[in-house]
Protein backbone atom coordinates (compact mmCIF):
# COMPACT_ATOMS: atom_id res chain seq x y z
CA UNK A 1 0.00 0.00 0.00
CA UNK A 2 2.91 2.40 0.94
CA UNK A 3 4.63 1.63 -1.93
CA UNK A 4 1.44 2.28 -4.06
CA UNK A 5 1.38 6.01 -2.40
CA UNK A 6 4.70 6.60 -2.96
CA UNK A 7 3.92 5.68 -6.79
CA UNK A 8 1.03 7.84 -6.86
CA UNK A 9 2.90 11.47 -5.82
CA UNK A 10 5.65 10.23 -7.55
CA UNK A 11 3.33 9.76 -10.47
CA UNK A 12 1.47 13.67 -9.39
CA UNK A 13 4.96 14.73 -8.87
CA UNK A 14 5.89 14.07 -12.37
CA UNK A 15 2.88 14.91 -14.22
CA UNK A 16 1.62 11.72 -14.60
CA UNK A 17 3.52 8.25 -14.88
CA UNK A 18 6.61 9.67 -16.66
CA UNK A 19 8.50 7.57 -19.37
CA UNK A 20 12.05 8.15 -17.50
CA UNK A 21 10.00 6.73 -14.10
CA UNK A 22 8.83 3.49 -16.07
CA UNK A 23 12.19 2.62 -17.81
CA UNK A 24 13.65 2.73 -14.29
CA UNK A 25 10.83 0.71 -13.01
CA UNK A 26 11.44 -2.03 -15.64
CA UNK A 27 14.75 -1.83 -14.93
CA UNK A 28 14.69 -2.37 -11.75
CA UNK A 29 12.18 -5.57 -11.63
CA UNK A 30 14.28 -6.84 -14.48
CA UNK A 31 17.35 -6.47 -12.60
CA UNK A 32 15.71 -8.04 -9.51
CA UNK A 33 13.78 -11.01 -11.59
CA UNK A 34 17.73 -12.01 -13.01
CA UNK A 35 18.77 -12.59 -8.97
CA UNK A 36 16.70 -15.80 -9.20
CA UNK A 37 17.96 -17.04 -12.15
CA UNK A 38 20.86 -18.43 -10.42
CA UNK A 39 18.62 -21.62 -9.16
CA UNK A 40 15.36 -21.08 -11.24
CA UNK A 41 14.46 -20.62 -14.63
CA UNK A 42 13.37 -17.08 -15.29
CA UNK A 43 13.00 -17.66 -19.08
CA UNK A 44 12.83 -20.87 -21.16
CA UNK A 45 15.52 -22.76 -21.54
CA UNK A 46 16.48 -26.00 -19.58
CA UNK A 47 14.40 -27.68 -16.87
CA UNK A 48 15.30 -26.85 -13.54
CA UNK A 49 14.44 -28.88 -10.54
CA UNK A 50 12.75 -26.06 -8.96
CA UNK A 51 9.62 -24.05 -10.09
CA UNK A 52 9.99 -22.52 -13.22
CA UNK A 53 9.51 -18.66 -12.52
CA UNK A 54 8.94 -17.66 -16.33
CA UNK A 55 5.15 -17.09 -17.10
CA UNK A 56 3.98 -17.75 -13.71
CA UNK A 57 1.16 -15.86 -12.73
CA UNK A 58 2.40 -12.47 -10.60
CA UNK A 59 -0.34 -12.98 -7.27
CA UNK A 60 1.14 -16.48 -7.19
CA UNK A 61 4.55 -15.21 -6.97
CA UNK A 62 4.00 -12.64 -4.41
CA UNK A 63 1.51 -15.05 -2.57
CA UNK A 64 4.39 -17.71 -2.87
CA UNK A 65 7.25 -15.08 -0.83
CA UNK A 66 4.64 -13.77 1.07
CA UNK A 67 4.38 -17.37 2.77
CA UNK A 68 8.13 -18.15 3.04
CA UNK A 69 9.03 -15.05 4.36
CA UNK A 70 6.03 -15.24 7.14
CA UNK A 71 7.24 -19.04 7.62
CA UNK A 72 3.83 -20.59 6.74
CA UNK A 73 5.03 -22.12 3.70
CA UNK A 74 8.00 -24.67 5.13
CA UNK A 75 11.28 -24.19 2.57
CA UNK A 76 14.97 -25.38 3.07
CA UNK A 77 15.98 -21.57 1.74
CA UNK A 78 13.72 -19.76 0.27
CA UNK A 79 12.54 -18.58 3.97
CA UNK A 80 15.89 -16.79 4.09
CA UNK A 81 16.21 -15.47 0.40
CA UNK A 82 12.17 -14.18 1.05
CA UNK A 83 13.01 -11.68 3.77
CA UNK A 84 15.59 -10.06 1.73
CA UNK A 85 13.33 -8.72 -0.84
CA UNK A 86 10.76 -6.06 0.44
CA UNK A 87 6.63 -5.90 -0.80
CA UNK A 88 7.42 -3.46 -3.32
CA UNK A 89 10.08 -5.46 -4.91
CA UNK A 90 8.47 -8.64 -4.83
CA UNK A 91 5.54 -6.80 -6.76
CA UNK A 92 8.47 -5.50 -9.21
CA UNK A 93 10.08 -8.83 -9.65
CA UNK A 94 6.79 -10.82 -10.03
CA UNK A 95 5.07 -8.40 -12.89
CA UNK A 96 8.56 -8.97 -14.70
CA UNK A 97 8.74 -12.76 -14.54
CA UNK A 98 4.85 -13.44 -15.23
CA UNK A 99 5.31 -11.31 -18.35
CA UNK A 100 7.98 -13.42 -19.36
CA UNK A 101 7.49 -16.85 -22.30
CA UNK A 102 6.90 -19.90 -20.25
CA UNK A 103 9.33 -22.82 -21.01
CA UNK A 104 7.26 -24.67 -24.16
CA UNK B 1 38.15 -44.29 -14.37
CA UNK B 2 34.31 -44.28 -14.44
CA UNK B 3 31.63 -44.94 -11.42
CA UNK B 4 29.23 -46.96 -12.81
CA UNK B 5 26.71 -45.61 -9.66
CA UNK B 6 27.43 -42.43 -10.43
CA UNK B 7 27.04 -42.39 -14.82
CA UNK B 8 22.91 -42.26 -14.18
CA UNK B 9 23.60 -38.58 -13.46
CA UNK B 10 26.32 -37.80 -16.13
CA UNK B 11 23.98 -38.79 -18.93
CA UNK B 12 21.23 -36.52 -17.64
CA UNK B 13 24.08 -33.55 -17.09
CA UNK B 14 24.89 -34.21 -20.70
CA UNK B 15 21.87 -34.12 -21.87
CA UNK B 16 20.67 -31.39 -20.75
CA UNK B 17 23.87 -29.70 -21.84
CA UNK B 18 23.20 -30.81 -25.19
CA UNK B 19 19.70 -29.50 -24.80
CA UNK B 20 21.11 -26.33 -24.01
CA UNK B 21 22.65 -25.74 -27.13
CA UNK B 22 19.87 -25.94 -28.65
CA UNK B 23 17.80 -23.67 -26.83
CA UNK B 24 20.58 -21.18 -27.14
CA UNK B 25 18.91 -18.14 -29.22
CA UNK B 26 15.51 -19.43 -29.37
CA UNK B 27 15.47 -19.43 -25.57
CA UNK B 28 15.63 -16.43 -24.16
CA UNK B 29 14.41 -12.93 -24.97
CA UNK B 30 16.19 -12.58 -28.66
CA UNK B 31 18.85 -9.63 -28.33
CA UNK B 32 17.92 -7.10 -30.89
CA UNK B 33 20.65 -6.01 -33.15
CA UNK B 34 18.53 -3.65 -34.57
CA UNK B 35 18.90 0.03 -34.19
CA UNK B 36 21.85 2.24 -33.92
CA UNK B 37 24.94 0.66 -32.18
CA UNK B 38 25.46 2.00 -28.93
CA UNK B 39 29.17 0.99 -28.07
CA UNK B 40 31.85 -1.68 -28.13
CA UNK B 41 32.34 -3.70 -24.41
CA UNK B 42 35.45 -5.99 -24.26
CA UNK B 43 34.47 -8.91 -21.42
CA UNK B 44 37.91 -10.14 -19.39
CA UNK B 45 37.08 -13.56 -18.53
CA UNK B 46 34.97 -16.56 -19.08
CA UNK B 47 33.91 -17.26 -15.91
CA UNK B 48 30.93 -16.69 -13.43
CA UNK B 49 31.50 -12.70 -13.49
CA UNK B 50 32.52 -12.82 -17.07
CA UNK B 51 30.41 -14.82 -19.19
CA UNK B 52 27.49 -13.90 -17.06
CA UNK B 53 28.02 -9.76 -17.68
CA UNK B 54 28.83 -10.86 -21.72
CA UNK B 55 25.32 -12.90 -21.94
CA UNK B 56 23.51 -10.19 -19.65
CA UNK B 57 25.09 -7.40 -21.66
CA UNK B 58 23.41 -8.90 -25.17
CA UNK B 59 20.31 -9.95 -23.50
CA UNK B 60 19.99 -6.04 -22.28
CA UNK B 61 21.94 -4.02 -24.47
CA UNK B 62 20.14 -3.80 -27.77
CA UNK B 63 22.99 -3.64 -30.45
CA UNK B 64 25.85 -3.36 -28.25
CA UNK B 65 29.27 -4.72 -29.60
CA UNK B 66 30.52 -7.96 -27.00
CA UNK B 67 33.75 -9.34 -27.57
CA UNK B 68 34.92 -11.76 -24.69
CA UNK B 69 38.30 -12.29 -23.88
CA UNK B 70 39.45 -15.87 -22.41
CA UNK B 71 42.53 -17.45 -21.94
CA UNK B 72 41.32 -21.26 -22.03
CA UNK B 73 38.72 -22.92 -24.96
CA UNK B 74 36.42 -23.98 -22.09
CA UNK B 75 34.93 -22.68 -18.71
CA UNK B 76 36.28 -25.23 -15.89
CA UNK B 77 33.67 -24.77 -12.98
CA UNK B 78 35.35 -24.31 -9.50
CA UNK B 79 31.77 -25.09 -7.84
CA UNK B 80 31.35 -28.69 -7.84
CA UNK B 81 35.44 -29.59 -8.60
CA UNK B 82 35.51 -31.40 -5.34
CA UNK B 83 33.11 -33.62 -6.62
CA UNK B 84 35.96 -34.65 -8.93
CA UNK B 85 38.49 -34.63 -6.38
CA UNK B 86 36.26 -37.08 -4.48
CA UNK B 87 35.49 -39.19 -8.04
CA UNK B 88 31.45 -38.68 -7.81
CA UNK B 89 32.09 -36.87 -10.86
CA UNK B 90 34.02 -36.29 -14.02
CA UNK B 91 36.24 -33.04 -15.63
CA UNK B 92 33.83 -33.12 -18.51
CA UNK B 93 31.32 -32.56 -16.33
CA UNK B 94 32.08 -29.03 -15.17
CA UNK B 95 33.34 -28.16 -18.36
CA UNK B 96 31.21 -25.83 -20.61
CA UNK B 97 32.10 -24.46 -23.97
CA UNK B 98 30.84 -20.75 -25.03
CA UNK B 99 28.77 -21.40 -28.01
CA UNK B 100 25.88 -20.79 -26.54
CA UNK B 101 27.23 -17.51 -25.87
CA UNK B 102 28.78 -17.26 -29.68
CA UNK B 103 25.07 -18.09 -30.70
CA UNK B 104 24.09 -14.90 -28.80
CA UNK B 105 26.34 -12.47 -30.58
CA UNK B 106 28.80 -12.92 -28.69
CA UNK B 107 32.38 -12.69 -30.11
CA UNK B 108 34.64 -14.96 -28.34
CA UNK B 109 38.69 -14.90 -28.34
CA UNK B 110 40.50 -16.96 -27.19
CA UNK B 111 43.97 -15.10 -25.49
CA UNK B 112 45.91 -13.86 -22.47
CA UNK B 113 44.70 -10.30 -21.57
CA UNK B 114 48.44 -8.61 -21.02
CA UNK B 115 47.73 -4.51 -20.46
CA UNK B 116 44.94 -2.15 -20.18
CA UNK B 117 45.75 1.27 -21.50
CA UNK B 118 43.01 3.41 -19.48
CA UNK B 119 43.76 6.35 -21.33
CA UNK B 120 43.42 4.81 -25.24
CA UNK B 121 40.31 3.15 -24.21
CA UNK B 122 42.69 -0.32 -25.45
CA UNK B 123 43.14 -3.94 -23.94
CA UNK B 124 46.38 -5.48 -25.54
CA UNK B 125 46.66 -9.41 -25.90
CA UNK B 126 49.81 -11.34 -24.80
CA UNK B 127 50.03 -12.01 -28.69
CA UNK B 128 50.05 -8.61 -29.62
CA UNK B 129 46.10 -8.32 -30.72
CA UNK B 130 44.68 -5.09 -29.61
CA UNK B 131 41.14 -4.26 -29.00
CA UNK B 132 39.48 -0.99 -28.24
CA UNK B 133 36.52 -0.28 -26.15
CA UNK B 134 34.25 2.20 -24.70
CA UNK B 135 33.57 0.19 -21.78
CA UNK B 136 36.20 -2.67 -20.74
CA UNK B 137 34.84 -5.56 -17.90
CA UNK B 138 37.56 -7.57 -16.22
CA UNK B 139 36.54 -10.65 -14.26
CA UNK B 140 39.63 -12.04 -13.81
CA UNK B 141 40.03 -13.72 -10.47
CA UNK B 142 42.60 -14.60 -8.50
CA UNK B 143 46.39 -15.40 -8.74
CA UNK B 144 48.65 -16.67 -6.04
CA UNK B 145 51.02 -15.26 -3.47
CA UNK B 146 53.23 -17.16 -4.10
CA UNK B 147 56.36 -15.29 -2.48
CA UNK B 148 54.66 -15.57 0.95
CA UNK B 149 55.67 -19.38 1.13
CA UNK B 150 58.86 -20.01 0.15
CA UNK B 151 58.98 -23.79 -2.06
CA UNK B 152 55.96 -23.48 -2.36
CA UNK B 153 56.33 -22.51 -6.13
CA UNK B 154 58.98 -25.22 -7.06
CA UNK B 155 56.18 -27.34 -5.18
CA UNK B 156 53.46 -26.94 -7.64
CA UNK B 157 55.79 -26.63 -10.80
CA UNK B 158 57.04 -30.16 -9.81
CA UNK B 159 53.28 -31.43 -8.65
CA UNK B 160 54.82 -32.20 -5.28
CA UNK B 161 51.85 -30.03 -4.01
CA UNK B 162 48.65 -29.19 -5.97
CA UNK B 163 46.39 -26.35 -5.21
CA UNK B 164 43.57 -26.74 -7.42
CA UNK B 165 42.13 -23.77 -6.49
CA UNK B 166 41.61 -22.73 -9.98
CA UNK B 167 40.07 -25.63 -11.49
CA UNK B 168 41.16 -27.58 -14.64
CA UNK B 169 44.17 -29.72 -14.65
CA UNK B 170 45.05 -29.06 -10.99
CA UNK B 171 41.90 -30.50 -10.40
CA UNK B 172 42.19 -33.65 -12.26
CA UNK B 173 45.70 -33.63 -10.97
CA UNK B 174 44.51 -33.61 -7.32
CA UNK B 175 42.15 -36.53 -7.76
CA UNK B 176 45.07 -38.95 -9.53
CA UNK B 177 47.18 -38.00 -6.80
CA UNK B 178 44.87 -39.30 -4.59
CA UNK B 179 43.88 -42.39 -6.60
CA UNK B 180 47.20 -43.26 -6.48
CA UNK B 181 47.71 -42.90 -2.49
CA UNK B 182 48.11 -46.13 -0.95
CA UNK B 183 45.93 -46.93 2.39
CA UNK B 184 47.24 -45.45 5.07
CA UNK B 185 48.39 -42.57 3.68
CA UNK B 186 47.71 -38.85 4.51
CA UNK B 187 46.26 -35.67 2.43
CA UNK B 188 47.50 -32.53 3.78
CA UNK B 189 45.10 -29.60 3.25
CA UNK B 190 46.77 -26.16 3.76
CA UNK B 191 43.83 -23.17 4.12
CA UNK B 192 45.08 -19.68 3.97
CA UNK B 193 44.43 -16.72 6.49
CA UNK B 194 40.55 -15.38 4.71
CA UNK B 195 39.98 -13.58 2.70
CA UNK B 196 40.66 -16.28 -0.16
CA UNK B 197 38.05 -17.33 -2.86
CA UNK B 198 35.39 -19.70 -1.48
CA UNK B 199 35.46 -19.51 2.30
CA UNK B 200 33.37 -22.92 2.81
CA UNK B 201 35.46 -25.02 -0.18
CA UNK B 202 38.15 -26.23 1.73
CA UNK B 203 36.20 -28.11 4.17
CA UNK B 204 34.22 -29.58 1.60
CA UNK B 205 37.20 -30.82 -0.51
CA UNK B 206 37.91 -32.33 3.42
CA UNK B 207 34.89 -33.70 3.49
CA UNK B 208 34.74 -35.47 -0.10
CA UNK B 209 38.28 -36.39 -0.09
CA UNK B 210 37.06 -38.19 3.48
CA UNK B 211 34.20 -39.73 1.91
CA UNK B 212 36.32 -40.87 -0.60
CA UNK B 213 39.30 -42.46 1.53
CA UNK B 214 36.37 -44.00 4.10
CA UNK B 215 35.48 -46.31 1.41
CA UNK B 216 38.61 -47.23 -0.81
CA UNK B 217 41.27 -47.04 1.48
CA UNK B 218 39.90 -46.72 5.29
CA UNK B 219 43.41 -46.26 7.34
CA UNK B 220 44.07 -42.89 5.64
CA UNK B 221 44.21 -39.61 7.10
CA UNK B 222 43.12 -35.61 5.92
CA UNK B 223 44.39 -32.93 7.72
CA UNK B 224 43.25 -29.66 7.33
CA UNK B 225 45.65 -27.77 8.47
CA UNK B 226 44.09 -23.90 8.33
CA UNK B 227 45.85 -20.60 9.59
CA UNK B 228 42.51 -19.34 11.10
CA UNK B 229 41.22 -19.70 14.12
CA UNK B 230 38.44 -21.60 12.98
CA UNK B 231 36.24 -23.40 10.25
CA UNK B 232 35.67 -19.84 7.89
CA UNK B 233 32.03 -21.02 6.94
CA UNK B 234 29.07 -23.07 7.73
CA UNK B 235 31.41 -24.04 10.93
CA UNK B 236 29.30 -26.21 13.35
CA UNK B 237 27.58 -28.04 10.09
CA UNK B 238 31.00 -29.04 9.24
CA UNK B 239 32.33 -29.30 12.88
CA UNK B 240 29.15 -32.12 12.68
CA UNK B 241 29.87 -34.11 9.66
CA UNK B 242 33.70 -34.14 10.65
CA UNK B 243 32.77 -36.05 13.95
CA UNK B 244 29.56 -37.93 12.19
CA UNK B 245 31.24 -38.74 9.23
CA UNK B 246 35.03 -38.74 9.26
CA UNK B 247 36.44 -39.45 12.82
CA UNK B 248 39.49 -41.15 12.82
CA UNK B 249 40.09 -39.60 9.55
CA UNK B 250 39.75 -35.73 9.35
CA UNK B 251 42.40 -34.13 11.46
CA UNK B 252 40.97 -30.30 12.10
CA UNK B 253 43.75 -27.95 13.95
CA UNK B 254 43.51 -24.23 13.62
CA UNK B 255 45.71 -21.90 13.61
CA UNK B 256 48.43 -23.74 11.68
CA UNK B 257 49.70 -21.24 8.77
CA UNK B 258 51.92 -23.05 6.13
CA UNK B 259 55.26 -21.34 6.46
CA UNK B 260 57.92 -22.94 3.87
CA UNK B 261 57.79 -26.28 1.71
CA UNK B 262 61.12 -27.78 1.32
CA UNK B 263 62.60 -31.35 0.98
CA UNK B 264 58.91 -32.72 0.10
CA UNK B 265 58.01 -31.26 4.17
CA UNK B 266 55.31 -28.84 4.36
CA UNK B 267 56.83 -26.65 7.52
CA UNK B 268 54.03 -25.15 9.88
CA UNK B 269 55.39 -23.05 13.00
CA UNK B 270 55.56 -26.14 15.55
CA UNK B 271 55.44 -28.98 13.21
CA UNK B 272 56.66 -30.63 9.71
CA UNK B 273 54.01 -32.49 8.12
CA UNK B 274 55.12 -35.08 5.48
CA UNK B 275 52.28 -35.61 3.39
CA UNK B 276 51.56 -38.27 0.96
CA UNK B 277 49.26 -36.01 -1.03
CA UNK B 278 50.14 -31.57 -0.16
CA UNK B 279 46.93 -29.87 -1.39
CA UNK B 280 47.95 -26.35 -0.63
CA UNK B 281 45.45 -23.46 -1.15
CA UNK B 282 47.81 -20.55 -1.38
CA UNK B 283 47.34 -16.74 -0.04
CA UNK B 284 45.57 -14.79 -2.91
CA UNK B 285 45.17 -11.35 -4.31
CA UNK B 286 43.49 -9.96 -7.03
CA UNK B 287 44.64 -11.63 -10.49
CA UNK B 288 48.11 -9.62 -12.59
CA UNK B 289 45.50 -8.16 -15.09
CA UNK B 290 44.06 -6.04 -12.52
CA UNK B 291 47.64 -5.33 -10.51
CA UNK B 292 49.24 -4.65 -13.82
CA UNK B 293 46.54 -2.08 -14.44
CA UNK B 294 46.84 -0.38 -10.72
CA UNK B 295 43.27 -1.37 -9.80
CA UNK B 296 44.49 -2.66 -6.76
CA UNK B 297 43.74 -0.08 -4.60
CA UNK B 298 42.76 -1.91 -1.35
CA UNK B 299 45.87 -3.06 0.56
CA UNK B 300 47.85 -3.58 -2.78
CA UNK B 301 45.96 -6.69 -2.89
CA UNK B 302 42.39 -5.99 -4.00
CA UNK B 303 40.14 -4.08 -6.82
CA UNK B 304 38.20 -1.08 -4.59
CA UNK B 305 34.61 -0.23 -6.95
CA UNK B 306 32.15 2.08 -7.01
CA UNK B 307 29.42 -0.04 -6.29
CA UNK B 308 26.57 1.09 -7.90
CA UNK B 309 28.53 0.44 -11.70
CA UNK B 310 31.15 -1.81 -10.46
CA UNK B 311 33.53 1.08 -12.24
CA UNK B 312 37.30 0.94 -10.58
CA UNK B 313 37.84 3.65 -8.43
CA UNK B 314 41.37 3.90 -10.12
CA UNK B 315 40.30 3.80 -13.75
CA UNK B 316 37.37 5.55 -15.53
CA UNK B 317 35.46 2.77 -18.01
CA UNK B 318 37.32 -0.32 -16.61
CA UNK B 319 34.46 -2.31 -14.42
CA UNK B 320 35.81 -4.82 -12.18
CA UNK B 321 34.02 -8.39 -11.11
CA UNK B 322 34.00 -11.25 -9.00
CA UNK B 323 36.62 -12.52 -6.63
CA UNK B 324 39.14 -9.40 -7.52
CA UNK B 325 36.99 -7.14 -5.69
CA UNK B 326 37.63 -5.68 -1.95
CA UNK B 327 34.09 -7.38 -0.76
CA UNK B 328 31.51 -4.66 0.13
CA UNK B 329 30.74 -6.22 3.90
CA UNK B 330 29.64 -10.13 4.46
CA UNK B 331 29.77 -10.51 0.50
CA UNK B 332 31.78 -13.95 -0.06
CA UNK B 333 34.09 -14.39 -3.05
CA UNK B 334 32.05 -16.53 -4.87
CA UNK B 335 30.93 -17.93 -8.32
CA UNK B 336 27.01 -16.88 -7.20
CA UNK B 337 28.37 -13.41 -6.15
CA UNK B 338 30.10 -12.91 -9.53
CA UNK B 339 27.65 -13.52 -11.38
CA UNK B 340 24.93 -11.49 -9.32
CA UNK B 341 27.70 -8.61 -9.85
CA UNK B 342 27.42 -8.95 -13.67
CA UNK B 343 24.16 -8.24 -13.80
CA UNK B 344 24.15 -5.26 -12.13
CA UNK B 345 27.84 -4.12 -13.61
CA UNK B 346 25.79 -5.29 -17.42
CA UNK B 347 22.86 -3.12 -16.53
CA UNK B 348 25.19 -0.23 -15.69
CA UNK B 349 27.35 -0.29 -18.48
CA UNK B 350 24.12 -0.22 -20.84
CA UNK B 351 22.92 2.99 -19.08
CA UNK B 352 26.17 5.04 -19.78
CA UNK B 353 26.39 3.96 -23.01
CA UNK B 354 23.36 5.29 -23.76
CA UNK B 355 24.24 7.88 -21.54
CA UNK B 356 20.93 7.25 -19.19
CA UNK B 357 20.79 7.07 -15.27
CA UNK B 358 21.86 3.75 -13.95
CA UNK B 359 19.86 1.92 -11.02
CA UNK B 360 20.07 3.44 -7.85
CA UNK B 361 19.01 0.60 -6.08
CA UNK B 362 20.47 -2.60 -7.03
CA UNK B 363 20.08 -6.18 -4.97
CA UNK B 364 22.34 -8.89 -4.88
CA UNK B 365 21.88 -12.28 -3.34
CA UNK B 366 23.98 -15.12 -2.69
CA UNK B 367 23.50 -19.33 -2.43
CA UNK B 368 26.47 -21.16 -1.58
CA UNK B 369 25.89 -24.63 -1.47
CA UNK B 370 28.42 -27.55 -0.21
CA UNK B 371 28.32 -31.47 -0.10
CA UNK B 372 29.34 -32.69 3.04
CA UNK B 373 28.84 -36.12 2.12
CA UNK B 374 28.66 -37.74 -1.55
CA UNK B 375 24.49 -38.06 -0.95
CA UNK B 376 23.93 -34.79 1.42
CA UNK B 377 24.61 -31.08 0.87
CA UNK B 378 24.56 -27.92 3.29
CA UNK B 379 24.02 -23.68 2.25
CA UNK B 380 24.44 -20.28 3.72
CA UNK B 381 22.25 -17.70 2.18
CA UNK B 382 22.32 -14.28 2.38
CA UNK B 383 21.06 -11.18 0.68
CA UNK B 384 22.56 -7.88 -0.12
CA UNK B 385 20.80 -4.27 -0.72
CA UNK B 386 22.36 -1.20 -1.86
CA UNK B 387 22.63 1.41 0.93
CA UNK B 388 22.85 4.96 -0.31
CA UNK B 389 24.39 6.40 2.16
CA UNK B 390 27.18 3.98 2.81
CA UNK B 391 27.40 3.80 -1.01
CA UNK B 392 28.26 0.32 -0.73
CA UNK B 393 26.12 -3.23 0.00
CA UNK B 394 24.75 -4.11 2.85
CA UNK B 395 23.83 -7.59 4.16
CA UNK B 396 19.28 -6.56 4.19
CA UNK B 397 19.09 -7.41 7.85
CA UNK B 398 17.32 -10.66 9.32
CA UNK B 399 17.57 -12.42 6.00
CA UNK B 400 19.12 -14.98 4.97
CA UNK B 401 20.79 -17.95 6.91
CA UNK B 402 22.37 -21.82 7.22
CA UNK B 403 21.01 -25.07 6.60
CA UNK B 404 19.43 -26.55 9.93
CA UNK B 405 21.34 -29.62 9.01
CA UNK B 406 22.79 -32.03 5.98
CA UNK B 407 20.41 -33.12 4.29
CA UNK B 408 19.83 -34.97 0.95
CA UNK B 409 17.22 -32.93 -0.98
CA UNK B 410 20.11 -29.78 -0.66
CA UNK B 411 22.41 -32.22 -2.08
CA UNK B 412 19.66 -32.15 -5.36
CA UNK B 413 19.53 -28.65 -5.13
CA UNK B 414 23.53 -28.10 -4.97
CA UNK B 415 23.40 -29.78 -8.74
CA UNK B 416 20.44 -27.87 -9.71
CA UNK B 417 22.02 -24.83 -9.32
CA UNK B 418 25.13 -25.53 -10.74
CA UNK B 419 22.87 -26.45 -14.00
CA UNK B 420 20.91 -23.67 -13.77
CA UNK B 421 23.64 -20.93 -12.95
CA UNK B 422 25.94 -22.56 -16.31
CA UNK B 423 23.06 -21.90 -18.15
CA UNK B 424 22.33 -18.54 -17.15
CA UNK B 425 26.34 -17.09 -17.20
CA UNK B 426 26.95 -19.58 -20.65
CA UNK B 427 23.45 -19.54 -22.38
Amino acid sequence: MTTRLILLIAACAGGLLSPALQAQDTHQARQLAATCANCHAIAAGPASALKPLAGMPADQIIQAMAQYRSGSQPATIMHQIAKGYTEAQVRLLAAYLAAQPPRP
Amino acid sequence: MTHPHFQPDRRRWLAAGAAWGSLGLAGCATPSTQGPPIGRVVVVGGGFGGATAARYLRLWGGNVQVTLVERQAQFVSCPMSNLVVGGLRQMADISHGFDGLRALGVQVVQGEAAHIDGAARQLRLADGRVLPYDRLIISPGIDFMLDQVPGLAEAFASNQAVHAWKAGPQTATLRQQLQAMPDGGVLAISIPRAPYRCPPAPYERACLAAAYLKRNKPRSKVLVLDANPEIQSKKALFERAFAQHYAGIIEYQPNTELKEVAGGLARFEFDDVKADVLNVVPPQRAADLARHAGLLTVNQRWVGVNWLSFESTAMPGVHVLGDALFPAPQMPKSGHMANQQAKVAAAAVIQLLKGEPINPDPLVMNTCYSFVTPAEAVHVASVHHYDAAQRTFLPVHGAGGLSVAANELEARYALNWATTIWHDMLG
